[in-house]
Formats: C-alpha cells, sequence, structure tokens
C-alpha cells in the first residue's frame, strides 16, 4: 500500500462527488434540515396527551382533578360520559380516560378507599407508558393536598428531590438532533461507497483502474478515506452551526473526542458499504439490502428507544453494529460530557468492528473484482 | 393497413418524413442546426456521419421518442408536434433504438420479448403466435426461442430487435445503426433480411444509420451529416460522382469541411522490419470458463515485438476475456499467457506498468477533466514527478490535445475521447498496447488519424500493438490478424495470406468464408440463410386500436413483462419477501418501551436500618439493577457520565433519625437525562416507588390513621392488557414494512428502464403513460399483497399477536395501502433519472415519515410543525391506525370507514402525479 497511490485514487473520489450535484444537495439536505427537522419535530414525550375523563361524581375533588391537567403535558381534558368512552378509545380519539366514579369524595373521607379507573390506550406506545405514570402522580397530588387541607394528616414529611441531569428539562429536541445525525452519518456512508461502487462498475471505470499498478486493497482505502473524510466534515460542520448555533443545544464535552468516534464509526460503515456492494449484483437488490441494513441500525441502536428495554438476545446482537456503540459514546460525549477515560471502552469497539469489517469486505471486494 | 394515416395524408404522397427548420439543443451543445429534408417514400434511406454529429438524435425525433425543440418534423402525413398524431401513427413505426438489444429486456427470452410487443400492439392470442412463428422461421431464429436475448450474440440480438420492430406491419422501419458491433457474416445475413422483407412488402420505408460505409453503398437515397448539420443527400453514384471519389469513405471525407477533415492523409504504414524476433505476447492454449461457459477455448498466439496484430470477430466471440487475461485483469482458467517470456500474474504490479490497456467503450473518469486524466495516470504509475509535467506537456501536444485540456471527456466528441485514451494508455510509455475496439463508432477520418498514430507508435517507438476491431480496411493494415467465433481462433495470418488462401476477393469475404465454415461445423448451423421470407402477415393486418382510450390489453403486457422480469431476479423477490419477515422479527422484538434493568446506585452518607431499607425497597423492584455504591460527589459524577448509573439516590446524614422524628427530609436523586424518553421513565419509576415506600412507612410508623384516605387508581391497559410491546408494536411495523419495500421496488423498476435504455419501447410505441404506469405497478402491488399476508402470519403465528378485528376490512385496507405506496415510488421514478438518486430520494422521503410522522410512536396529533403535516397526509398514519384497530381492538368496516376513505383518496392522487411527471418523450 502506497501512500501517494491512496491520495491520488481519494483525491479522484472526491472530484467525483464534486461533480455530482444530486449527492451533494443529498448530503447537504442530510445534514441540515433533516436534523433541524428532526429535533423539532419530536414532541416531547408527553405533549398534548388527549385524555377524556368521565366524571360521575361532580365533587369538589373531581372538579379538583378534572381541572389539574394542563397543557403542555395533556391537552385540555374532555368531560365524556361512560357510553362515549369506549367508542372514543376505539377510535383512537383518547389515550386515557379517567372514570371518577359516583361518591368518589365521600368514600375517600370515610376511609373506605375508593378507586379510580384509569384506561390507557396501550396501542399508544410512548405516551401510554410514560404517561400513565404522570396521571397517577397528578391525580394523588391532588387528592393528597386536598386532604391535607380536610384535616391534619400526619403523614411522614419526605420528599423525593428528582432532577435530571445533562438536559435538566429532558428536551427531547436535543436528543432529537443528535439521533438524525448519527443517521445521516451511516446512512450516507454507506450510500456514498456503495452505490458508487456499482455505478463504477457499471460503467467500467473500476476495471480500468485494475490494469494500473494499484492494488484492490488501495482502491478500497482510498474510497474509505475518502468518503470517509466527506461524512466527517459535514458532521463538524452540521454540529458547529446547526446543532450548536440554529438549534441552540448544550453540548458538555469535547467534539473533538465525538468526531474521533465518528471516524471509527465511519471506517466501519464505508466498509460495510462496500461489503453490501460486493454481495449485491444490481442496484435494485443494494437497495433493499440498504433498507434491510440502515432500518434495524437505526432502530434498534438504542439512538430511537433505550437499549435496556430490548430482550438481551437483541442487545447482544447489536453489540456487534458499529451504531450501538457510537451511539452510546455519542451521548455519553455529547450531553454527558464524558472524557476519553469513559468512552475508550466504545472507541475500541468500534477500532475492533471496523477492522473486522473492512477485511471481510475487503476479502469480498477482491473476489468481486476477479 | 394504415387507412388512417393514408386518409389524413393525401399530400404527402411521395415523401413519408419531411423536416423543417428542425433544431435540437442539449443544454449549450448544439445537436442539429436547422435541418430542412424531405425523404422519399418505399426506399432505403441512409444517414453517414461521425459518431456525435445528431444521427441518433435526428432518428430518435422522425420516431416520436424525443420531444421537438425547433421546427417542424412531418412524419405519415402528420405533425409529430402533435400528441394526437403521434398516438395515431406510432403503430406505424418501427423504431430501433442504437446499441445491440438496447430495446429488449435481458432476461427475457426471445419469444417472450416479442411476445410483448405484440401484446403491447394488441394482437390477440392466435394472431400473435402465428405472427411470433413467422418473424422466428424468416430470421431463422426458431431454435432460439426460448434463449434469454442476454445470451445472445450481438448479431441475434439485433434480429430480435427486427423482429421486435416488425412485429406490427409498420409503414417506416427506422434502424439506428443496427449492424454496429456485429460480425461480418451475421451484418451481411442481416441486410438479406432486409431486402426481402422489403420485397414482401415495397411500400416500406426503411430509414438507417450506419457507420459502415461499404453498407451504405447499398442505400437508394443517402444522408451525409456532420456537426448536426447535412453536407449533403443524393444516390451513392451521384455522392461520389459530385465529390470525384472512387469510394463512399473519401466521398465522404471530401464532403467534410476543411477544418473537420483536419490534416488527413490516407494511412500508410511501412513495412516492418523483420530484425525483432523477440517474442512480446504469447498464448499457449489459453481457456477461460464462466459457471460452465466456455468463454475462450485453447487459444494460442504469439505476436513478435513491434507488430500490429489485429482480433477480429462478432461481439460475445470471446476477443475481450481474451484481452483481459493477458493484462492479468481476468485469471486464466487453462494454459498460460506470457509477456516477454514471463507468465503474467494477476498480482504482479511491474508487469502492468509495461501494458498500456485501453478497455471497450474508453473507460475514462468522467468526472476528471482531459489533464486530470492524464495526471491521474501519470501518477498511479509513478512517474519521476519532475517528468509528469513534460510527459503530459507532450502527450498533448502529440495527440492534439491543447485545445480541450480542461473539458470534461463526456463533452468531447467520440474521435477526441478515443485519442485521450490512447493518451492515458501512453503516458507511461508502455512496450505493449492492448487496444479492445479502440475505433468502434468513430468517423472515418478520426480513425485514419488514429491509425496514423498506432503506425507510428509500432514503426518508431517499436510498439507492440494488440488491436481488436470490427472494420475491414483496419484489419487490413495489420501486420496479422486473427479471426475469432465462439470462443476458438479459426485463421491467423497475414492479411494477404488470408485472402490468397481463401481465393476471394476480399478479406470480408475471406472471413465470410471462415465464418460460415465454422459455423456449419457446430449446433449453431440450424440458422438458415434468411431465405425469401414467406411474410404473410401483412395480407391480414389485424385491425389497430388508436387513439387515447386505455387499453387493459398494453397495461397488462406491461405488467406480464415486469412479474417475469421480476421471476428471473429471484434474488429481488426473496430480498423482498424473507427481508420484511426478518425485520419484522427483528423490530418487533427489539423496539420496546418496556423499560427494564434500569441501572441506579445509592449514596448513602446515614447508614442506618431505615435508609437501608429505603435501598432495597428499589433494588427490589423488578425495574431496577443496583449497581456498587457511590463513594462520593466526584465517583457520582464520574459513573453518571459514563453512562455507568442511570439513576443517583443520595440518602442525607441523619436521615434515619429525622424520618422517626417525623422531620422534615429530603433524599436527593438524579436521573441521566440524555436519552429523555428513558429519563422520563426512570422519573415516573422513582417516584411510584417513593410513594410506596412512603406508604409502607407511614403504616410502620404512624399506624392506620395515617394512610387513611386512601384510594387505588386501577390501571387498566386497554388492547394490550399484558403491556407487551410487541403486541403493540408489530400491527405498527407492518405498514413500515409494506412501504418501504414496495417503494423501493417501483421507484427502481421505472428508473432502471430509463438507465438501460429499454423506456424507448414506452416512448415509441401506443401504450399511455397510465398504461405504462399501471402496468409496471401492478406486480409490485401483488408482490406486496403476498408479504402482507406473510406478515401477518408471521405475526400471529410467532408473536402470537391477538387478532380481534375484521380480517376483510384489513386486507382491503392493506391491498389499498400497498397500492399507494407503490404509487409513492412511481411518483419518485417519475423525475428521478439515475438509479442512485431514486433509491437515495425513496429512502429519504418514507424511511424518516415513516417512523416518525406517522403515529407509530407518537401519536400524529401530538406532532408539531412540519411533521404534523406530513403525517396527515401520509398513507402510513391511516394504515398505522388501521392496522392497531384491526389487531387489538376489534375494529371492523365501521368505525374504519374513514381511514379506508383516505387511503383510496390517495392513489388517484398518487398515479396522476406520476403520469403528469412521466414524459412521453425524451427531453
Amino acid at each position: 500500500m502506497r501512500l501517494g497511490n491512496l491520495l491520488q485514487l481519494g483525491i479522484k473520489e472526491l472530484r467525483g462527488l464534486a461533480r455530482d450535484p444530486v449527492l451533494l444537495v443529498l448530503i447537504a439536505y442530510s445534514f441540515t434540515f433533516a436534523v433541524y427537522e428532526g429535533a423539532n419535530t419530536l414532541p416531547e414525550t408527553l405533549n398534548r396527551a388527549a385524555i377524556a375523563i368521565v366524571d360521575e361524581d361532580q365533587s369538589p375533588i373531581s372538579t379538583r382533578i378534572t381541572t389539574a391537567f394542563t397543557a403542555p403535558y395533556f391537552s385540555t381534558p374532555r368531560m365524556i360520559s361512560q357510553y362515549e368512552m369506549d367508542r372514543r378509545m376505539d377510535a383512537g380519539l383518547d389515550t386515557f380516560a379517567l372514570d371518577i366514579p359516583p361518591d368518589f369524595q365521600r368514600d375517600l373521607l370515610a376511609r373506605k378507599g375508593p378507586s379510580i379507573q384509569l384506561n390507557v390506550d396501550a396501542t399508544r406506545i410512548s405516551q401510554a407508558f410514560n404517561g400513565g405514570g404522570y396521571v397517577e402522580q397528578i391525580v394523588g397530588a391532588e387528592i393528597a393536598e386536598f386532604l391535607a387541607r380536610s384535616r391534619q394528616a400526619q403523614a411522614p414529611q419526605i420528599d423525593l428531590a428528582l432532577r435530571a441531569r445533562f438536559n435538566p428539562e429532558l428536551k427531547r429536541s436535543w436528543f432529537g438532533a443528535v439521533d438524525h445525525l448519527i443517521m445521516s452519518i451511516t446512512m450516507l456512508s454507506i450510500i456514498l461507497t456503495g452505490a458508487a461502487l456499482i455505478r463504477e462498475r457499471e460503467h467500467g471505470t473500476i476495471e480500468h483502474l485494475l490494469v494500473m499498478p494499484v492494488t484492490p486493497l488501495e482502491i478500497m482505502v482510498s474510497k474509505v478515506w475518502s468518503m470517509g473524510a466527506v461524512v466527517l466534515a459535514a458532521s463538524a460542520l452540521s454540529i458547529a452551526f446547526v446543532i450548536k448555533g440554529w438549534l441552540a443545544v448544550t453540548i458538555e464535552g469535547s467534539v473533538a473526542l465525538f468526531l474521533l468516534g465518528a471516524a471509527l464509526h465511519l471506517f466501519a460503515t464505508t466498509s460495510m458499504g462496500i461489503f453490501l456492494a460486493t454481495v449485491t449484483g444490481s442496484m435494485p437488490q443494494f437497495g433493499l439490502l440498504l433498507m434491510m441494513t440502515l432500518l434495524p441500525l437505526q432502530t434498534l441502536s438504542g439512538s430511537m428507544t433505550p437499549r435496556e428495554s430490548m430482550p438481551l438476545f437483541v442487545q447482544d446482537i447489536m453489540l456487534a453494529a458499529p451504531n450501538t456503540h457510537f451511539v452510546m459514546l455519542a451521548q455519553a460525549i455529547l450531553f454527558r460530557g464524558a472524557g476519553l477515560e469513559a468512552v475508550w471502552p466504545q472507541l475500541a469497539a468500534l477500532a475492533v468492528i471496523g477492522s473486522v469489517f473492512f477485511v471481510i469486505a475487503l476479502r469480498r471486494f477482491r473476489a468481486f473484482l476477479a | 393497413m394504415s387507412t388512417t394515416a393514408a386518409a389524413e395524408a393525401p399530400a404527402a404522397a411521395g415523401s413519408v418524413v419531411h423536416l423543417e427548420g428542425v433544431g435540437l439543443s442539449y443544454g449549450k451543445a448544439r445537436a442539429l442546426d436547422a435541418i430542412t429534408l424531405d425523404l422519399p417514400a418505399g426506399c432505403m434511406v441512409g444517414l453517414i456521419g461521425p459518431d456525435g454529429v445528431g444521427k441518433s438524435s435526428l432518428l430518435s425525433l422522425i420516431a416520436g421518442a424525443r420531444a421537438i425543440q425547433d421546427g417542424r418534423i412531418h412524419v405519415l402525413g402528420g405533425d409529430m408536434a402533435n400528441s394526437r398524431h403521434r398516438r395515431n401513427v406510432c403503430p406505424d413505426i418501427a423504431y430501433m433504438p442504437q446499441g445491440l438489444g438496447k430495446n429488449l429486456y435481458p432476461t427475457l427470452s426471445v419469444f417472450e420479448n416479442i411476445d410483448f410487443f405484440g401484446r403491447l400492439f394488441g394482437h390477440g392470442k392466435t394472431e400473435r403466435s402465428r405472427r411470433i412463428t413467422g418473424l422466428l422461421r424468416d430470421t431463422g431464429l426458431t431454435p432460439f426461442a426460448d434463449r434469454p436475448a442476454a445470451k445472445l450474440s450481438g448479431g441475434m440480438k439485433q434480429k430480435v430487435g427486427l423482429c421486435c420492430a416488425l412485429i406490427h406491419d409498420p409503414e417506416l422501419l427506422i434502424l439506428d445503426e443496427p449492424t454496429t458491433g456485429v460480425d461480418p457474416l451475421s451484418r451481411r445475413q442481416f441486410w438479406e433480411l432486409i431486402a426481402s422483407i422489403r420485397a414482401g412488402r415495397p411500400g416500406m420505408s426503411v430509414i438507417v444509420s450506419t457507420a459502415y460505409m461499404e453498407e451504405a453503398a447499398q442505400f437508394d437515397v443517402l444522408i451525409a451529416m456532420n456537426a448536426g448539420q447535412v453536407l449533403a443527400t443524393g444516390t451513392p453514384a451521384e455522392l461520389k460522382r459530385q465529390t470525384g471519389a472512387d469510394t463512399l469513405d473519401e466521398a465522404f471525407i471530401r464532403l467534410l469541411p476543411e477544418a473537420d477533415r483536419g490534416n488527413h492523409a490516407d494511412v500508410v504504414i511501412p513495412l516492418r522490419s523483420e530484425d525483432h524476433e523477440e517474442i512480446a505476447i504469447e498464448a499457449d492454449h489459453l481457456t477461460r470458463h464462466f459457471n460452465g461457459f466456455v468463454a475462450v477455448d485453447d487459444v494460442s498466439f504469439r505476436i513478435r515485438k513491434g507488430e500490429i496484430f489485429g482480433f477480429l470477430g462478432s461481439n460475445g466471440c470471446g476477443k475481450t476475456t481474451t484481452m483481459k487475461m493477458l493484462t492479468g485483469l481476468l485469471p486464466v482458467s487453462e494454459g498460460t499467457a506470457r509477456l516477454f517470456g514471463n507468465t503474467i500474474d494477476a498480482g504482479d504490479m511491474s508487469v502492468r506498468r509495461r501494458i498500456g490497456y485501453m478497455s471497450q467503450g474508453f473507460s475514462l473518469y468522467s468526472e476528471l477533466t482531459v489533464a486530470q486524466n492524464l495526471d491521474l495516470h501519470a501518477r498511479l504509475f509513478k512517474l519521476p514527478a519532475e517528468t509528469i509535467a513534460p510527459r503530459i506537456a507532450e502527450m498533448i501536444g502529440r495527440f492534439d490535445l491543447a485545445d480541450v485540456a480542461d473539458a470534461l471527456p463526456d463533452a468531447l466528441p467520440l474521435g477526441l475521447r478515443q485519442r485521450l485514451s490512447l493518451a492515458v494508455a501512453m503516458i507511461h510509455a508502455p512496450d505493449i498496447l492492448i487496444l479492445d475496439e479502440p475505433t468502434s463508432g468513430v468517423d472515418p477520418v478520426a480513425r485514419d488519424q488514429f491509425w496514423q498514430i498506432l503506425a507510428e507508435l509500432s514503426r518508431k517507438d517499436n510498439v507492440t500493438i494488440f488491436v481488436s476491431t470490427h472494420f475491414m480496411n483496419e484489419a487490413e493494415r495489420c501486420d496479422r490478424v486473427s479471426l475469432m467465433h465462439a470462443g476458438r481462433v479459426l485463421t491467423s495470418d497475414t492479411p494477404a495470406a488470408i485472402v490468397a488462401a481463401r481465393g476471394t476477393a476480399t478479406l470480408e469475404q475471406a472471413f465470410i468464408a471462415c465464418l460460415e465454415e465454422a459455423i456449419a461445423d457446430t449446433a449453431d448451423a440450424a440458422i438458415p440463410p434468411a431465405t425469401a421470407p414467406a411474410v404473410a402477415t401483412e395480407t391480414t393486418a389485424a385491425p389497430r386500436k388508436r387513439g387515447m382510450t386505455f387499453n387493459p390489453t398494453r397495461m397488462l403486457a406491461y405488467s406480464r413483462r415486469e412479474a417475469l422480469e421480476l421471476r428471473r431476479d429471484p434474488i429481488r423477490a426473496t430480498l423482498a419477501i424473507l427481508g420484511s419477515v426478518l425485520l419484522l422479527f427483528v423490530l418487533g422484538y427489539g423496539i420496546s418501551m418496556d423499560v427494564e434493568n434500569l441501572t441506579f446506585a445509592v449514596l448513602d452518607r446515614d447508614d442506618s436500618a431505615i435508609s437501608r431499607d429505603y435501598s432495597l425497597q428499589i433494588a427490589g423492584s423488578r425495574y431496577f439493577t443496583e449497581k456498587s455504591p457511590i463513594i462520593d460527589y466526584a465517583d457520582l459524577d464520574r459513573r453518571m457520565r459514563a453512562g455507568e448509573i442511570g439513576l443517583a439516590i443520595e440518602l442525607p446524614p441523619g436521615f434515619g433519625r429525622d424520618v422517626s422524628r417525623g422531620r422534615h427530609v429530603e433524599i436527593g436523586a438524579w436521573v441521566d437525562g440524555a436519552n429523555p424518553t428513558r429519563a422520563e421513565t426512570l422519573r415516573s419509576y422513582a417516584q411510584a416507588i417513593h410513594a410506596t415506600w412512603l406508604a409502607q412507612k407511614g403504616r410502620e410508623l404512624y399506624g392506620e390513621a395515617a394512610v387513611a384516605g386512601s384510594y387505588q387508581l386501577q390501571l387498566r391497559y386497554r388492547y394490550n392488557p399484558d403491556v407487551r410491546s410487541v403486541v403493540a408494536m408489530a400491527p405498527g411495523i407492518i405498514p413500515l414494512l409494506l412501504i418501504m419495500i414496495p417503494a423501493v421496488l417501483a421507484a427502481l423498476a421505472v428508473v432502471r428502464e430509463k438507465e438501460l435504455g429499454s423506456i424507448v419501447n414506452f416512448y415509441v410505441t401506443p401504450v399511455t403513460r397510465l398504461e405504462f404506469l399501471l402496468g409496471t405497478q401492478l406486480p409490485y402491488v401483488v408482490l406486496a399483497f403476498a408479504n402482507f399476508l406473510l406478515l401477518v402470519g408471521f405475526a400471529l403465528i410467532v408473536f402470537r399477536v391477538p387478532f380481534t378485528g375484521s380480517f376483510p376490512t384489513y386486507a382491503a385496507a392493506a391491498l389499498l395501502y400497498v397500492t399507494a405506496t407503490t404509487g409513492i415510488g412511481l411518483v419518485i421514478s417519475a423525475f428521478m433519472k439515475s438509479q442512485i438518486a431514486a433509491l437515495f430520494g425513496t429512502v429519504l422521503i418514507t424511511l424518516i415519515p415513516a417512523i416518525q410522522y406517522s403515529g407509530l410512536i407518537d401519536p400524529v396529533s401530538s406532532l408539531q410543525g412540519v411533521g404534523k403535516m406530513i403525517g396527515l397526509v401520509y398513507p402510513t398514519s391511516y394504515f398505522v391506525t388501521i392496522s392497531r384497530g384491526a389487531f387489538s381492538k376489534a375494529l371492523g368496516f365501521g368505525t374504519l370507514h374513514s381511514e379506508l376513505v383516505a387511503l383510496a383518496v390517495m392513489i388517484p392522487v398518487l398515479v396522476t402525479a406520476a403520469a403528469l411527471l412521466l414524459k412521453k418523450q425524451a427531453r
């Protein structure tokens, strides 16, 4: 492997990309508007959740509870009858329906331990599971306050002072922005290398390279470094101008360290792009394989839903994917301000995965050229 | 017969095509300029001229495949700018575009290809089989009816193309370089076939473009073109008389303006001095197999240093494979290949430095300028840095590239690109040049200039040149030639010796004799010479359907063809079906909101019984996993940053004492906010556990009185009482999978036709845009629906997701949905030109909106901004509601009909959009 050849071939790749306006526009879009949109469209976990209340008690306490559900977490509660409740839930109009039974206040004061029913539409995944807890807290707090005023209860005064670190308001937009950045990095690096290789083969230029004194290793390394460098530069600009500037997200840690991680990640994903291009014969096949690769990478890497909630075997399998480690690393560095001493395991994992992918891709690439 | 056209065009008798001031530009480049012509009917009209002068553009304009920019074109008595006339007249025109088998479908068999065209022209079953049988018999293709088009030789592909063109008895046959790249024998057979067809149909007009002047000499009328303009028209004899030339080649060169003629001189190659007996290239029983197919069979030859060695043969006869083995590009199956006595090793870089290789089609980097191309190659060949600039300057001077040094190769005419390719191949001063069809498609002047350079290289610089060609006058210039056929060398000698041995007048006739002899020996002997075809077809022409009315037969012809192609590409169909099942499995298990195994650790500054009890309470919850205790704030900070703990609890000093005394105590708790969703969950779990502990403690410390006023909150998770994520997820993932895969498949199906060239069939046949789109879409709708059934079955059986609603309603909705999603693919394909762009566009347009804006994770009602707007019009949003309703909520048509209507409305909108965006002519 000679550095001179790597440089020359890499520059050739960059010049080729510079002359392809469609790809340039897509790269620009992916690192600017896609990131911005990704940050701003995601609602906070509980954002204007639709709630309906069946108030069969019509007492001061039931009124109190009714007025406690406010924006931005909840939409203004809709007062409905019990008959309407099922129909509205079936139609997907309400995520929550709270049923306060008749004589609730009387029973509560008489210490009969009455019950309130909360119906949750469990098909509304994220709202259902997190929102249930909110509703419970709000109802609990209202009842406690009501009781505290109606008589002096001797409850232990132990408060739980809960604070969220790194993202005190738990803004999902911060998370969404970084999530999209990671997605763009993965998607572009695979498409840029893979599709370009298929196109080069279709146009016969790859064969032309082979009669020159260059080895397949040099050809592949130059594709990896040049496309990796483009995506890396775009990521750095995106962090500086879109995430920090436009979206005003607080970045805690070292951007340089993040970019080091991104470089290792790109090493793995660009190799993956070459691998996919070598196992498929045509662009439609590549397209299908691309979908089948990107989708699990995106959804199971821990960027969309927390890794902890996946079944163990999925978690284990996903340890082989570079994205998983990259997401951990990105979250640790960008949000928690972690340093090298905290993220070295991820860096090491990315380096190992990247090397394995690279070697596999190189073997396929050699066979593909023969 | 075309009664309509005849009735409309009484005035145009005697003239089949009339052009007036026709012009065409591609961007800034002017391809045609002010062409005014009258082409006589019932004649064979030839279009001659160098490549890139506008012949193909002119033919595609006449065929109606390309939209008219300037001027007027009348074909068969009507204005081709008028779409009504085009539709009326297109069944009377047949167009065969340039490129071997360009408008054929490679995976379809010969019969299926012709059958497809028959269906497009609305022939009935018996009519079709009668015509196809006749055409196959006349062209001698009957034994190959079941062979896929991709596996035919160049000459056979052109014959199939001709069958496809002739199936509907055209009045006007337009052939764009039909014999370029075809061996001499097939070429001769092709023209005999055309002659016999014309004998059977005297009224038919034929317009042909060709690069072979000897063919052009046989035509009735010739039009010589250069630089987008007509140089001269007339019969071959007239042209020769006008210019006072003996041959048409010469006549053409004399017609060219002085500037284009360059310093043209007849190529004179001095005799080789016989003092070089060193062998430069040696092939010894060279054989190459591809999966059982023998491409090169036992080929042996020796080329001496400084010799020009010619290689002749039809496309696919093994010339390119042999050349690739000699460059080390392809490993040898059997035998040996030696350069200067050294066996070729594919990995040996030093061998490559001695060879200059010019592959077919001049694979230059179109993204680099002329100078950059030279520079890149010079650097890769490791020329010493200080010699690079002078060497490039020398090459630019020698190959006359100074004017175009900063231009991109694609912008250059073919002749210049060819010189650039040779300059690139020569940059490192190799001893051997291997040139694979370097002059295909290049005009006579440029070809002669090129050969002048080759002669110089061979005689002055003593470079060994191994060149393949289709042109006999080039073969005659070689020192020795070999003729290849079906992987074998038939003969190998000096041109004069070959002619003498065969006793023929010309080299071409000698080769045809060799070929006929070789063919007689093989199974392909079944090809009868094209006997006067009893083309009985035209006497009973089927009634033609004209006009733009939607014709289901034509639509189904496209569906059938698309389905056949899909069946021949099992990888694509398998990937689509099995891939989606695999994804359902992965995502169904993977995306989960049941947060468990959350990590927490305690900083216990009290270490009393009560504080330990508090920690135990959290550790006892199934949601939490306890990590080793926190030592101090620094430890807490470090471990949180590293993501080791999600929740940190600090119990203050004196916690136990204060609790017992009923004093106010505050427990500190921090959650990791990096992932907000998980943080919310952590927070609510922590609060719930805290509340439970409080109630317990209250009872222990103060008795039942303290918890008076308690109540229960009964949580009912409806539709999914076990709160299994997979039950909630699977019905949401099915819509996701049913948009991405069908959309990609449909989008690529159309764009692929555009990229590979078969889209021209859509341009020149009576197919309407709607028929084309719906026909292409149908197989993918069927595939996607089968996929749907499989996914539902998988969800029911493997995930055991209960299905409670109405299946017929769900299935109907799925059918509407996949029609809409394939429709999205069609819309994308209508304006994308390359497969990469279509792929990229489809990923962007489906992946992100479907995952994030369609209610899969967050309900559309709680989205905001652009995302909400997308969610409201995106089909996935509606199908997610239907899918969840049908699976989990026991819903049927009564409740879901509005969503069904929404989906149904999207289909015509999408298909109309695609039809409006798709162009019926190239632009």
